[in-house]
């Protein structure tokens, strides 16, 4: 069957005439080419491999795909060799020779390109058995592995567009609507939003036209689920909005992503291109009547339009400003039409849901929400990277089983969730399971998913600070107590981190909390101190001792801290010396070094390049 | 030397002089000419019959835009929340040392540009900068020299 097809039954047959052409035996090499990777050497890796194939004739006997974001970034650049799942972590382009004669050719496996797990010690050979992986349940991101995302046809071979002939050949739009409803599915862009009741006052809204949005603006700093699965997925995202576009009657959206991702831009762009080509996108899809044209949108950079009427406006080409709420962008959005603007990862759960049914989907999670979450594990944790968990798990499951727990010495602090709009949870409360209601309880909230993790070095007060001076620059400035109240918070902020801070500060950062969150226009100004007061609320000595004693417990704000060099442990080998951008640091090769405060510019080059731990912060 | 405006232009008709596409027009010159000239955004305003002011408003809002001429090489360093806690704006100070500038600004012989941005997408990697496209992540104060010196003038 060739494209375009012309009904759901083609699709089914060049689906079935796809899955028979692979051979389950034949040896494919996957690698992950997403962004992280790519920065630490991906690309050069997938060009080496390339070479070597073609330079000894394997082309004809081996696969070579390079995919998306598997979401192990720590130990990028990854290769994983299919059918036995072996796994190579922190490749080079040197191992590529020896990984194809042995592993991929005969078979044997390669010891030091092992993961080698840092609790056990011990040497792990298959990508499922590593507890980064074992610990995860991975239906939104699993396939991400799976594909080329620059194939539609590798998609559609995993079942990809199933969901949307399921709809088109057996379900009306209520029955789909129904479906999410029931699914309990709630919006992943932060919110928690019902996915379904939304869908549902969509289609009942009256308007000329109705529009979808799919918002990849992904804007929490620490967050970057959603530039993995546009990465990686860009077709299950499409699929999503197919089903969304028949189910609330709508012909036409906007994909609106961040112009900072340009491999998201343009692998969604291919994506695009190659549905229309199938017959899945554009008029008449799948000879069915419906018609659906996708077109993206490059965000210019602002964190604000992240906030759903912020987006509609930039999308018309206006500056994006948000409006009041009490207009619902379900009846009145983008160009004052019926709208429906959800995240990355929720439409990406829309196949899932549809094609495997409520039931399985709402065996997932807990009781207010339900399936699973993506979140970006980072910060000080050994095994950074994306991972996709059922709701209800705990932040010390994530932190500990899947992330391996924290490097080096150092005692864990805090975990802050939500991005600027969240906050910092304590130690004491890791066994909170994490859902979009507990999180709310505990003063933080879900967020886009961004888990940053902090230790002892950390400093709250200057967490505070920086989400506040974030936020500051952020706000669009439209509404009064958004642009002054964080004017005036980052003002009293800056001044504890710098030792100035007075007695009374912390009840007027509460007081001034208090304001913003009853008197903003939007999203971004309401929940603006919840860093703010998280902190206040688990971290009061903190911000005590800044206050009272002009002291960091951290060591970490600058104003409050002084370097120096202990004689005792110096060797004088000079790296210090080399590492200093202000020559602050003199001393003899062999002779204990000197450190001159007065000119000194606390970066902590020293501090980082000593290799005896020789400067001493006080 | 006069401005050639014919890829301004050839930018607002590709877009068919769409007013809803100001912003993706914008942003094509910016990826052409680097910046905004003024005579651009003033061409821009008569091509789409839009009040300068609204598209100063749009240019100036979005961080995408800048209206000075940016350096041949821009020097991005990510302060998101997952760098900074592992030390993204000291990295930041130290360029700002290094280069002689601050956070925004140009140097003088419009070699590089300095930006400190919210957040590249690759948190696992931080702290995180990327010079022009390539990314480089697990970035220490120790590790910028050499990296910078790649794009210095004499090693063209």
């Amino acid at each position: 069957m060739s494209p375009p097809l012309t009904s759901p039954t083609e699709l089914r047959t060049l689906r079935q005439s796809l899955q028979r052409s692979k051979d389950g035996n034949r040896p494919c090499i996957t690698l992950c080419a997403g962004t992280g990777c790519q920065a630490i050497g991906a690309s050069e890796v997938v060009e080496e491999f390339k070479r070597e194939i073609k330079e000894r004739h394997l082309e004809e006997k081996i696969d070579l795909r390079a995919s998306g974001c598997h979401g192990f970034c720590e130990r990028g650049p990854l290769v994983v060799i299919r059918p036995e799942m072996i796994c190579y972590v922190n490749i080079e382009t040197s191992d590529v020779s020896q990984i194809l004669t042995e592993t991929v050719l005969n078979g044997k496996v390669i010891d030091h390109l092992l993961y080698r797990d840092p609790l056990t010690k011990e040497k792990i050979v298959h990508e499922q058995d590593i507890p980064f992986y074992k610990f995860q349940r991975r239906i939104v991101f699993g396939s991400n592995g799976e594909i080329d995302p620059t194939s539609i046809d590798d998609y559609i071979a995993i079942g990809g567009y199933q969901a949307l002939e399921k709809v088109l050949s057996d379900m009306t739009p209520e029955e789909v609507i129904r479906t999410i409803k029931g699914s309990g599915l709630r919006g992943r862009g932060g919110a928690g939003f019902p996915t379904g009741e939304k869908w549902e006052a969509c289609r009942k809204a009256k308007g000329k036209e109705k529009f979808l949005i799919c918002n990849a603006d992904e804007g929490d700093p620490g967050a970057y689920m959603d530039r993995s699965l546009v990465e990686g997925n860009p077709h299950r995202i499409i699929e999503g909005m197919i089903i969304g576009a028949y189910a609330i009657g709508s012909e036409k959206g906007y994909v609106y992503v961040r112009n900072e991702y340009p491999l998201a831009v343009s692998n969604m762009r291919r994506a695009i291109d190659q549905a229309k080509d199938y017959g899945l996108l554009g008029g008449n899809i799948l000879g069915t009547g419906l018609n659906f044209t996708l077109k993206i949108n490059r965000g210019g950079g602002a964190f604000v339009c992240g906030e759903s009427t912020a987006l509609m406006a930039s999308l018309e080409g206006r500056v994006g400003e948000p409006r009041a709420k009490y207009i619902h962008t379900v009846e009145h959005g983008l160009w004052d039409q019926p709208t429906t603007l959800n995240n990355v990862e929720t439409w990406a759960n829309v196949p899932i849901i549809i094609q495997r049914g409520t039931d399985w989907y709402t065996s997932i999670g807990t009781e207010g929400s339900k399936g699973t979450k993506i979140f970006s594990l980072v910060g000080k944790v050994n095994n950074t990277g994306l991972v996709e968990v059922p709701m209800g798990i705990t932040l010390r499951e994530i932190v500990y089983r899947i992330g391996g727990g924290i490097p080096g010495e150092k005692r864990l602090k805090a975990v802050q969730t939500g991005g600027p709009s969240g906050g910092c949870i304590p130690e004491r409360l890791l066994d909170l399971p994490v859902d979009f209601d507990r999180l709310q309880e505990a003063g933080s909230m879900m967020g886009s998913g961004g888990l940053i993790v902090m230790d002892e070095e950390n400093c709250m007060v200057d967490m505070a600070r920086y989400f506040v001076s974030f936020l500051q620059e952020e706000s669009c400035g439209k509404c009064t107590p958004c642009r002054e109240g964080l004017q005036q918070m980052g003002e009293i902020l800056t001044l504890i981190c710098e030792g100035n801070g007075r007695e009374g500060d912390i009840e007027l950062l509460r007081d001034l909390s208090r304001t913003m969150i009853d008197t903003s226009l939007c999203g971004l100004g309401s929940t603006a101190s919840n860093p703010v007061l998280s902190t206040i609320r688990y971290f009061s000595e903190e911000y005590e001792a800044h206050i009272r004693d002009r002291r960091c417990p951290a060591r970490f704000c600058k104003g409050l801290i002084f370097f120096s060099i202990d004689p005792e442990k110096c060797t004088g080998c000079g790296a210090c010396l080399k590492a200093c951008p202000v020559d602050a640091i003199s001393g003899e090769k062999k002779e204990p070094h000197r450190l001159d405060g007065e000119r000194c510019i606390k970066c902590r080059a020293c501090y980082e390049a000593c290799k005896f731990e020789a400067v001493t912060i006080q | 030397m006069p401005l050639d405006l014919q890829p301004v232009c050839e930018i607002i008709k590709k877009h068919d002089f769409k007013r809803s596409s100001l912003i993706d027009i914008l942003q094509d010159i910016q990826a052409e000419m680097h910046y905004l000239p003024q005579k651009a955004l003033i061409q821009v305003s008569k091509s789409l019959d839009i009040p300068l002011t609204r598209v100063y408003e749009v240019a100036t809002f979005f961080k995408a835009f800048s209206l000075e001429p940016k350096g041949k090489h821009t020097v991005k360093v990510c302060v998101g929340t997952a760098c900074h806690v592992r030390g993204g704006a000291r990295v930041l100070s130290y360029l700002e040392n290094q280069l002689g500038i601050k956070s925004g600004g140009t140097t003088e012989d419009l070699s590089f540009s300095l930006e400190g941005v919210n957040c590249l997408g690759a948190c696992a990697l931080g702290p995180v900068m990327v010079v022009d496209h390539r990314y480089y992540g697990h970035i220490h104060t120790n590790k910028i020299g050499p990296i910078l010196k790649k794009y210095q003038p004499e090693n063209r």
